[in-house]
């Protein structure tokens, strides 16, 4: 095991679309242990309140050991990371959890609904290392809208990667679901789908995979104290009975064995 | 991990819980670290005064459904639902790893009757490793209507009666604040053959959502814990220390050197850190380093005189 508690300078703090902010953190002992799916925990502030760390994906790291973080100010912890300037020291514990399993680049596919994306970036990069930037991993975007989709497709359009959108209200790409996209990829039990998002759009991609035969992991999200284990405070409920632990058994699962109560 | 960079060679950290010597005051809340491991890459765990696991109980148990947990002003309510391996996975996985760190390893227990809890400390007893039983009296017992073991007094005395009986090594009762005195429940394990008590576990809470209506945790009501709840942890810590003569452990939103030593001077012979090691997970080294610095600058001769220093009037 190799998680590691540092205080780190924050470089970069961005608004890329309204209340989502990408902050890019100087840490390289933290980006050169990291694979993709992984999370850290991060302190918003100095004193006792809020008090517990907040989990949040990692959602890229480049070779300088930066590492960003890519999020939604939805409460106070984010409020606070939100307004953090730059040069200001964080502390973050990480990497923690388990990542995806990488299959190959071709028959990958990952589905990612709103800040969902968040750490598909970072496994987007890996698959296209693996394959020498050959073969591009299929990337299926989802949002509400314009305004919050195309803010989050820019890195990998960046990247070279063909993103294929899907907006509720239909004000860009596909009006409509995620899931309808996926249906249009005839995907096979060769393919693997990679997905993070809103747990209703997670457990759609969950059954479709599951009635096509195409293996499916996804990264879930609960509320957290420690990040490592310890407190056992974040337990999702298995299909086989019993509970997982996110943080540490998690936070990417196999879908199908995951509870899906819907 | 950072490097050890307090030295402690000359100074004297030592306590002792009856027989049981600590090479200083610094534990870690059950519950709270898990069973150690989680905590290699950030704590020098060779260095505490003991480690206190998660509650053990003779049957495995699943936990509660969540959510499990939720923040509140300066700490946190909990209803894990007293989730583990229960006692024969914890002897096999988790003992060999725990009796090699070097340091007393207590082990926290829980049951349903007070049988439950004889047999955990006999099975215990078996097991080398085990330096001293920590007794969780906040659990319902079954048998007698659900009502908490520690909120009445004769069935606390009963509890540690058992667990005396059930093992040799030395005998921890736990006490919880959820009780109008809390010092008739100390005494009656004392005269049980308790022989330290530790104090508080968490006070029973509740959040709600206002959006939804609905309770914040699935278990509707649950455990609060961290810096919020010091005050009174203090205030209990110090009202039992006048009223029993065995070795006190106090516990209660402890996060640094200085609130451990508030606890000292209430009458605490050591403390342990809970929720705190959640945020730093470095904590319980941190409060350990705090105090040997404190020991070292003030010139005391040993930690123990703090122990019970307060001054009043
Ligand atoms: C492994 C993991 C990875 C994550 N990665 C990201 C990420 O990359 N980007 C991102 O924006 N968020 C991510 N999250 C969610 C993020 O941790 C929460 O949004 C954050 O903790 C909220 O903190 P807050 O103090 O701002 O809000 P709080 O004041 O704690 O809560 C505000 C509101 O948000 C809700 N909320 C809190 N936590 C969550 C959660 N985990 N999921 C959904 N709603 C929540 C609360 O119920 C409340 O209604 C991740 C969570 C986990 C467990
Ligand atoms: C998540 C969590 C789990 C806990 N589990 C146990 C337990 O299994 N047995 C027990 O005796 N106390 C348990 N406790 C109580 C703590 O050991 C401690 O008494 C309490 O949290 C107060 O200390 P703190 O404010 O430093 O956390 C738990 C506390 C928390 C927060
Ligand atoms: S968040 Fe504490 S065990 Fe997962």
């Amino acid at each position: 095991m190799s998680q590691i508690q540092q205080k780190v300078e924050l470089i970069q703090s961005e608004v890329i679309a309204a209340g989502t902010v990408r902050l890019t953190l100087n840490a390289p002992d933290i980006a050169a242990a990291a694979v993709p799916g992984q999370f850290v925990m991060v302190q918003t502030a100095q004193g006792l309140d809020p008090l517990l760390r907040r989990p949040f994906s990692i959602h890229q790291i480049n070779s300088e050991g930066l590492l960003q973080i890519l999020f939604k100010v939805v409460g106070r912890g984010t409020e606070r990371l939100a307004q953090c300037r730059t040069g200001e020291q964080l502390s973050i514990l990480g990497p923690l959890g388990n990542g995806f399993n990488l299959g190959e680049s071709g028959n990958a596919c990952l589905v990612g609904g709103g800040m969902g994306i968040a750490p598909l970036l970072f496994l987007a990069s890996r698959f296209l290392q693996q394959s020498h930037g050959g073969v591009t991993p299929r990337v299926i975007l989802g949002a509400r809208n314009r305004e919050e989709l195309v803010p989050l497709m820019g890195d990998f359009l960046a990247l070279g990667i063909e993103v294929l959108a899907a907006t509720d209200d239909g004000s860009f790409g596909y009006h409509g679901l995620v899931t309808d996209v996926l249906k249009t990829l005839n995907l096979t039990s060769q393919s693997s789908v990679y997905s993070c998002g809103p747990k209703p759009m997670m457990a759609a991609v969950h059954h479709l995979c599951q009635k096509e035969n195409i293996p499916c992991q996804v990264s879930v999200e609960t509320v957290m104290a420690c990040g490592m284990g310890a407190c056992l405070g974040c337990a999702v409920p298995l299909k086989a009975g019993g509970y997982a632990h996110v943080c540490s058994d998690g936070p990417v699962f196999e879908a199908g064995e995951l509870l899906w109560s819907l | 991990m950072e490097p050890v960079n307090v030295k402690m060679d000359e100074l004297d950290l030592r306590v002792s819980i009856g027989s049981l010597k600590l090479q200083n005051p610094v534990m870690t809340a059950s519950g709270t670290f898990g069973y150690a491991r989680e905590f290699e890459s950030y704590v020098h765990l060779q260095r505490l005064g003991a480690v206190v696991v998660k509650g053990i109980s003779l049957e495995p148990r699943a936990g509660n459904p969540p959510p499990r947990i939720f923040e509140t002003a300066c700490g946190m309510l909990n209803a894990i639902g007293l989730e583990n391996v229960g006692v024969d996975r914890f002897i096999s996985e988790k003992m060999p790893y725990l009796s090699a760190l070097g340091v007393p390893v207590i082990v926290n227990i829980l049951g349903d009757s007070v049988d439950e809890y004889r047999q955990l400390a006999e099975r215990l007893a078996e097991s080398p490793g085990v330096a001293a039983i920590e007794v969780n009296i906040s659990c319902p017992n079954v048998k007698k209507g659900g009502v908490a073991f520690g909120t009445d007094p004769q069935m606390a005395a009963a509890v540690t009666k058992a667990v005396k009986q059930g093992c040799q090594v030395p005998v921890i009762v736990k006490l919880s604040p959820n009780v109008t005195d809390v010092t008739l429940v100390a005494r009656a394990v004392e005269e049980a053959g308790a022989d330290a008590v530790s104090l508080i576990n968490t006070l029973i809470g509740m959040a709600i959502d206002l959006k939804s209506r609905r309770p914040r945790l699935a278990n509707v009501i649950g455990g609060l814990s961290g810096p919020a709840i010091k005050p009174v942890a203090l205030r209990m810590v110090y009202q039992v220390a006048q009223a029993v003569s065995i070795p006190i452990i106090g516990i209660g939103g402890i996060a640094s050197a200085e609130d451990a030593m508030e606890f000292l001077l209430a009458g605490a012979c050591a403390v342990q850190v809970g929720t705190a090691s959640f945020v730093n997970p470095r904590a319980t080294e941190d409060v350990l380093d705090g105090i040997a610095t404190y020991v070292r600058e003030q010139k005391l001769e040993s930690v123990r005189d703090l122990i019970g220093a307060l001054r009043i009037g």
